[in-house]
């Protein structure tokens, strides 16, 4: 990402030599950077302050350094949830963008008819609310009256019970799928079309097989692709909120006030009243988000240089 | 000589086609649209119908219109009310973080100013700050400030789009040459004004596409409002429906399963036509996007 930064930067140097226009750019950016400042630097450090104070019932806020995160990584509850998360991170998010890819590069293959529909259909998930696309498999999933009770009476037993507390974790990831494995198709059918044509016509000549072009010639053009959609992913499942949210009404008791760190956070400040240990679990959380996404990237990009 | 028999006839091979990739992308299809398929069905069912009928088959009276007209005066028609709020959330919401976007990355992408790597490194290091992460402190400040429970509550956070901007940023540098610029500049015409007259025009499928995401991502807002937000009359769609069905979860409650779903359906129409009557947009722009990984 930083080489064009440096590219632009040296195109523009010819073309910006008189000082009248020195700040010109900022003042482009000054809107941006003013809602910048109060939505997202401003909490942030709101965010660092609170978590240094801890309220007491008797004498108020007190300054106590780090101790709320030293609770928080001994704290069961908090490490339940980053547990889940990461559990959930690791077997929802590589299936989902396996299916992506496969989606894509079949889209791509040119041996589909109608592949513009596949791509317009598979998408359409990502444009419907979160909230609406958990209703509807909340109902799908209900063993009275949704499709797993349907499949249920007609297996003559119970085989689904997405409700449950072993259940409830592949529920979740199956919605999670549902939404976005289209919007990370989008992302690689897109990088799959920068690939030029010379490159399948060389290709063909040389009388490379389908599966050897995927290999040599449309993973490559992938990698960027991928790193990004695994960085967005990543930072999707760390702020798993909604879906276990909303689902916790139809699943009483299996979906605790703690479930993931987030509902964790939320529920502190808004039930618990303890906005310091709130702030302090969602510091934690976005550090460790900013370096497991600054880990994949730098791995993407050492790969590329290879 | 090896070109002319290529460009004369189609390799034949790229033209055959695959029944296993068909029957794939098939089930990726239906996959993907089964549960809207559920709820266009469903929508059309009686509150009785559905919980005593096959989710994929029409049974019962055909209550649609029934049901639109029901989930539109509900409680003195709270759902038109929640439509209007969501409308605007977004054309606020999502109209100024696209205009903000396009004004800051346009700014990034061609010009230089003393400080722009730092602000670069700032903006670029935000996209991995959780949104949700932000939202409990956002919400703490805005309670100091008074500004919790109004909309601008939830107007203020989401006209920042950190990606958009990058998007922004990304196409600018190639979509708006420097030389046009310099142009405009020698006939005197001022940075804002060449912004707005010339550089907007060539910018606008990077603007669509920022702008298209954007109307989703507020669309579909669910996190921000729900903790800013305590007065019904200022609920957002995604809010009230699940409102709605929640109301349905209690003891002795008189479930509305049949306003939840026709609302679901009134919900997602609007963007999804938004969709596909800007696929051309969109997906040029996210091409553009991505190339510059």
């Amino acid at each position: 990402m930083s080489s064009i930064a440096l590219r632009a930067d040296t195109r523009e140097r010819t073309a910006t030599r008189r000082p009248r226009r020195r700040w010109t750019g900022l003042w482009f950016l000054v809107p941006f950077l003013a809602v910048f400042v109060v939505t997202i630097l401003a909490p942030v450090v709101y965010a660092v302050g609170l978590s240094l104070f801890r309220n007491r019932l008797v004498g108020g806020d007190s300054f106590v350094g780090f101790d709320n995160y030293i609770q928080a990584f001994s704290d069961p509850k908090f490490l339940e949830g980053l547990l889940r998360v990461c559990v959930f991170l690791f077997i929802q998010v590589p299936i989902m963008l396996v299916l992506a890819l496969i989606a894509a590069l079949a889209i791509d293959s040119r041996r589909l008819a109608g592949a513009a529909f596949y791509r317009v259909a598979v998408f359409v998930p990502y444009a419907v609310p979160g909230v609406v696309a958990v209703l509807m498999w909340s109902f799908l999933y209900s063993d009275r009256y949704g499709l797993a009770g349907n499949l249920n009476d007609f297996l003559g037993f119970d085989f689904l019970k997405p409700f449950t507390t072993e259940w409830i974790l592949p529920s979740i990831g199956n919605i999670v799928t549902w939404e976005f494995v289209g919007y990370n198709m989008l992302i690689f059918y897109a990088a799959l079309r920068t690939v030029p044509e010379e490159l399948y016509e060389a290709a063909a000549i040389d009388g490379a097989g389908p599966l050897r072009v995927v290999w040599s010639i449309k993973l490559p053009a992938l990698r960027g692709a991928i790193v990004i959609a695994t960085i967005f992913s990543i930072i999707g499942s760390f702020q798993l909120f909604n879906e276990p949210n909303i689902l916790a009404g139809s699943a009483p008791g299996v979906i605790t006030t703690y479930f993931t760190p987030n509902m964790y956070a939320y529920n502190l400040s808004f039930v618990g009243q303890q906005a310091n240990y709130a702030a302090t679990l969602a510091i934690i959380m976005g550090v460790v988000t900013a370096v497991i996404a600054y880990i994949v990237q730098a791995r993407g990009a050492r790969q590329e240089v290879r | 000589m090896m070109r002319t028999p290529s460009s004369v006839r189609p390799r034949p091979n790229r033209q055959r086609r695959s029944v296993i990739l068909t029957v794939v992308m098939v089930v990726f299809v239906i996959y993907s649209l089964l549960p809207l398929a559920w709820l266009v069905v469903s929508s059309t069912k009686t509150q009785k119908s559905l919980l005593s009928s096959f989710g994929l088959a029409f049974s019962g009276p055909f209550a649609f219109f029934d049901n639109v007209q029901q989930t539109l005066t509900h409680d003195n028609g709270i759902f038109l009310q929640w439509f209007g709020n969501t409308l605007v959330y977004v054309v606020v919401g999502a109209g100024g973080a696209t205009l903000l976007a396009a004004l800051g990355g346009y700014g990034l992408a061609k010009f230089s100013f003393p400080g722009k790597r730092i602000v670069f490194a700032v903006i670029l290091g935000a996209i991995a700050i959780p949104g949700t992460a932000l939202a409990v402190p956002t919400f703490l400040m805005f309670s100091q400030l008074g500004l919790t429970n109004t909309m601008w509550a939830v107007i203020i956070p989401s006209l920042v789009s950190p990606f958009g901007l990058y998007l922004i940023w990304v196409y600018a540098s190639e979509a708006v040459p420097t030389e046009l610029l310099e142009a405009a500049r020698m006939d005197g015409a001022g940075e804002i004004r060449t912004f707005f007259t010339i550089s907007l025009r060539l910018l606008a499928p990077g603007v669509a596409t920022v702008g298209l995401f954007a109307i989703v991502a507020t669309w579909n807002n669910y996190f921000l409002p729900l903790i800013m937000l305590s007065n019904p009359d200022l609920y957002p769609l995604t809010i009230g429906l699940q409102l709605w069905n929640s109301q349905g979860a209690g003891i002795g409650a008189q479930p509305i399963f049949n306003l939840v779903i026709t609302g679901a359906l009134l919900t997602i129409l609007p963007i999804l036509l938004a969709f596909l009557l800007m696929q051309r947009y969109w997906q040029s722009g996210l091409s553009a996007g991505s190339v510059k990984q």
